[in-house]
């Protein structure tokens, strides 16, 4: 799409050209973006990546299996279980590794719980960008936390938790984590009303947010867009329903979906599918079985990573990430150590967008729709 | 009514300045140094050695099997000789450089001798980068009975398997068998 | 409690009656004048320090968490360790600026900030130069803080800073007009521009916000107030979060500190100037005047402080849309409408007034009903 700078007969006019970024407080982490303004009205955008770029699909090939699963933790550093979870799913494809009962319990509440967070921190840091002093990031932050000290209690970190494992998970869960787990569910559509009431009706929000961005549906899947910005664009997609991976089928939840696809429904969607969240992790909560986290092949496997040698082969494992779809390919060559690894990563294909959607706005509004589409530098550059 | 989205985000705010004096789950601030966290039991930070009565009986027989498994390689190994030149089962050094390690907890899985776990240290501030970050194998050692007091579920649980092991009358340092490649 | 009132006139006269036994009667003048200035110099950035930290402990509070209370017990000591930073910090001005205009621009921005001062009465009988035009002086000095921060951009090279200048120089000049217009109707009912006499008019309990007109030029006033200072939610000039900093990016240490100063001394004089416009200055009942000034300017202050904490900041076209196509026919109705309150006798003028006010809202919102944002409905998938 093409944005004509409109040419004045009598004055000599020139374009401006900005580079906002990489040190910039509201690009969610060492990001570049190449503007080029008239008067404040955007006429190009080009966005610079690879700042963060650290060689993760190189340095897979080199390790076992399992030694790369930390390094996915720190893929989308923000939600780490489920960037866990999709590699595991991947591997266990190729493998052929079954999944106790209870570990798929234990893993879809801390995959919603990773929903959680993740939306609740973009919700703050979207009000953040708009100019609202961090108040709302501190009230995102301060529900967080309580998740986060869960994580904590749990695997042992906060957030590079290194929890899941082919065939299930590293440990059982302790005992007083779903007493926890129930607080929180407790407590969280509290927190989201008193949320909304701040600044979902608030009319300086609204007023910055709607109209903004608009991405339209065809381009939204042309472009490979997937994800709450997918489906605030109107298309009912959500890789949970279509896939039915994990036991996801047992749980009935609804997938909200938006209408003019504006930062204001990205928006908006991500607080309606945090509700959602809450709804699975009530029912997972009370129906988790007992028994064994791990399969049997799958405890040898975590025990002594150099002798875990899936079949020859290849596949692809993909989840309903936070963020978008978050796929990861690898093939095998029978050895201990994967042949080729690839992540599709949902930020940055989510970014190939970004011009599209911020040609003929403001400079304050590139920012915000920036934000909106929820990238983490760690998932755009690997 | 236009200006009411507006009072009514500032009334939520008036209501947490106003709570902020009264109840503590909306003042969240934990005065670091003066009030700590409590500490969890499965938080994992570095590495330590862990040995049994005196520093010389540590566990570690040299295997080499965490110094191969770690992501980053962060563990040097050097096997132990006699006079003779006969390998020993114990390493002359051990090194882990905790500028890169990354506490995933590998290490820790997969040691077959139970004779690596992770530590709950964090205030480990240094001068320099380089070789003041570097641990050696004296630093490294720490007594069970340390352990017992960090994770006591944990070495509850390596202790009895310990004391079932050598009821069994199996060697305690035999390794675990081979894994049997799986079925698709 | 009259002692109490007069408590630094007095300390003053006595001052000066010292003074005259030794001193040539040219002389105590002089001594008068300075001793104005010498109060002045030393409240004004002692009150800027303070402020500072007041808003850094308010705004901490709404965040659910302490200010800084490191430095001294409440952090009260927090601003001397600012103060002292300030100081030592680097004075970098970047390669190819504008010097000149890069130096220039703090330190002249000081100026008008601190010669509003000057003229706001902060108790019975404590104005320290008692103009006839005190009003007007307020409002020529607001206006040329605009050029200042102008400069400051300019003088930067960075286009960031040029983008912050120019939504600066829009939104102060936008936002001008409402700001005169609402002073008038005041000006019409007293009669006069000297601030003294204005709260002088104001006496016992008939301020001018508890009239119809009053309470509409309140908000009116106190909106393009924050506006002038360039406050959330009008902080577009220094827009942090995309702009970085705005008109000041390239500055640090003493400049910083200087701008920084001048924000919040601007701050103080704008509350303190609707205070004594629309809130009766010093007038109040038991406490001594001064003290009742401080407490009306003050509350001024910690909503301001509270605007900042709860609200995000506006958008450039927005924020000139608000001021043309809202405030500025409000603030002329008002005008009609003082004038219509002032001719007729009460309590006609009482309820004429508020009809006329009520009205004219009314027509404005449907006027400016495309412009406002509606809340929306949302939709679930089909189940499958």
């Amino acid at each position: 799409m093409e944005y004509e700078l409109k040419e004045s007969p009598t004055l000599d006019t020139q374009a401006l050209e900005v580079s906002l970024g990489p040190q910039h407080p509201s690009t969610h982490g060492v990001f570049r973006m190449n503007v080029k303004l008239d008067g404040e009205t955007i006429v190009q955008l080009k966005p610079v990546m690879g700042y963060l770029h650290r060689n993760h699909e190189k340095l897979a090939e080199n390790m076992s299996w399992l030694g790369s699963m930390p390094y996915t933790d720190r893929l989308d550093y923000i939600c780490s279980m489920t960037n866990n979870f999709a590699y595991a799913l991947a591997v266990e494809k190729l493998a052929g590794l079954e999944v106790p009962e209870r570990a798929q319990y234990v893993r879809v509440i801390m995959a919603e719980l990773t929903r959680l967070v993740n939306h609740t921190l973009l919700v703050g840091f979207l009000l953040n960008d708009l100019g609202a002093f961090f108040t709302p990031v501190l009230y995102a932050f301060r529900e967080r936390e309580k998740i986060l000290d869960l994580f904590e209690a749990v695997a042992g970190s906060r957030m590079m938790c290194n929890y899941f494992r082919f065939g299930g998970v590293k440990i059982d869960v302790t005992d007083d984590f779903i007493p926890q787990v129930k607080q929180i569910i407790r407590r969280y559509p509290k927190f989201l009303d008193e949320f909304e009431t701040l600044l979902s009706e608030n009319e300086i929000l609204m007023a910055r947010c709607q109209k903004v961005g608009i991405l339209p549906r065809e381009l939204a899947i042309n472009a490979g867009v997937s994800g709450p910005m997918l489906r605030a664009s109107g298309v009912p997609y959500d890789i949970r329903k279509v896939d039915h991976y994990s036991i996801y089928d047992r749980f009935p939840f609804r997938v909200p979906i938006g209408e003019a696809g504006d930062v204001y429904d990205r928006y908006y969607v991500r607080i309606l599918e945090m509700r959602e969240s809450i709804k699975i992790l009530e029912q997972a909560v009370r129906e988790i079985p007992a028994g064994p986290t791990i399969s049997p092949v799958g405890l040898t496997g975590a025990k002594s990573p150099r002798n875990f040698k899936p079949p020859k082969g290849d596949a692809y494992g993909r989840i309903e990430a936070p963020k978008g779809e978050l796929g990861f390919y690898v093939v095998s060559d029978g050895s201990a150590k994967p042949y080729r690894y690839h992540v599709r990563a949902p930020s940055f294909i989510n970014l190939t967008i970004l011009e599209d959607m911020c040609l003929g706005y403001k400079v304050a509004d590139a920012i915000i729709i920036l934000g909106s589409i929820d990238i983490v530098l760690g998932e755009v550059d690997r | 009514m236009y200006g009411f989205g507006v009072i009514k985000g500032m009334l939520v705010t008036l209501k947490n300045f106003v709570l902020s004096y009264f109840t503590k789950e909306r003042l969240t601030t934990v005065q670091y140094p003066e009030e700590r966290l409590p500490e969890k039991e499965r938080f994992r930070n570095f590495p330590f050695l862990i040995y049994d009565d005196k520093p010389e009986d540590l566990r570690c027989v040299s295997c080499d099997i965490c110094a191969k498994e770690c992501p980053p390689k962060c563990i040097t190994i050097v096997r132990d000789t006699d006079a003779q030149g006969k390998p020993l089962k114990r390493p002359k050094v051990f090194d882990i450089d905790f500028s890169i390690c990354m506490n995933c907890g590998i290490c820790e899985e997969v040691c077959p001798f139970d004779a690596i776990f992770m530590d709950h240290e964090f205030e480990l501030g240094e001068y320099g980068r380089f070789e003041e970050l570097n641990y050696h194998k004296e630093d490294l050692l720490k007594s069970a009975e340390y352990f017992a007091q960090i994770r006591p579920t944990d070495a509850a649980l390596i202790e009895a398997k310990r004391r079932q092991k050598e009821a069994k009358g199996a060697h305690p340092t035999s390794p675990t068998p081979p894994i049997p490649p799986p079925s698709s | 409690m009259n002692q109490l009132d007069q408590i630094f006139v007095t300390a003053k006269a006595s001052l000066l009656e010292a003074a005259e036994h030794f001193l040539p009667d040219w002389m105590v003048v002089v001594v008068s004048i300075l001793v104005s200035i010498i109060a002045i110099a030393v409240f004004g950035p002692v009150t800027m320090m303070y402020l500072t930290l007041l808003e850094r402990k308010l705004v901490g509070r709404i965040q659910n968490r302490y200010g800084p209370n490191r430095v001294g017990a409440w952090g009260l000591l927090q601003p001397i360790a600012d103060g002292v930073k300030m100081l030592t910090k680097e004075d970098i001005v970047p390669l190819g600026a504008d010097r000149f205009a890069h130096f220039l621009a703090p330190v002249i921005i000081v100026i008008p900030a601190l010669l509003i001062f000057s003229v706001i009465p902060f108790g019975r009988g404590m104005t320290a130069v008692d103009l006839s035009v005190g009003v007007l002086l307020f409002l020529a000095l607001a206006s040329t803080t605009t050029i200042w921060i102008f400069v400051a951009s300019w003088g930067s090279r960075n286009k960031f800073s040029l983008l912050g200048g120019m939504r600066s120089v829009a939104q102060m000049i936008s936002y001008e007009i409402p700001m005169v217009l609402s002073i008038v109707p005041v000006l019409l009912v007293v009669g006069s521009f000297s601030t003294v006499r204005i709260v002088e008019a104001q006496d016992g309990w008939s301020w001018f916000v508890f009239t119809p007109w009053g309470v509409l030029g309140f908000l009116i006033f106190f909106l393009t107030g924050v506006a002038e200072v360039n406050r959330t939610p009008f902080d577009l000039p220094e827009g942090e979060s995309e702009i970085v900093a705005g008109f000041h990016t390239e500055y640090s240490g003493m400049k910083f500190a200087l701008f920084y100063m001048a924000e919040f001394m601007n701050t103080f004089s704008v509350s303190a100037i609707v205070a004594t416009l629309y809130l009766g200055g010093w007038q109040g009942p038991w406490l001594p005047s001064w003290l009742w000034f401080f407490i009306k300017t003050y509350a001024l202050i910690c909503v301001m402080m509270w605007f900042r904490g709860t609200f995000p900041r506006f958008r450039v076209d927005q924020l000139m849309g608000f001021a043309w196509k809202f405030l500025l026919p409000l603030s002329l109705v008002n005008l009609l409408v003082a004038g219509l309150w002032l001719h007729l006798k009460p309590p006609a003028n009482h309820l004429v007034s508020l009809a006329a006010l009520a009205l004219s809202l009314v027509v404005l919102y449907q006027a400016n009903r495309p412009d406002i944002p509606k809340k929306r409905n949302y939709r679930y998938a089909e189940a499958n």
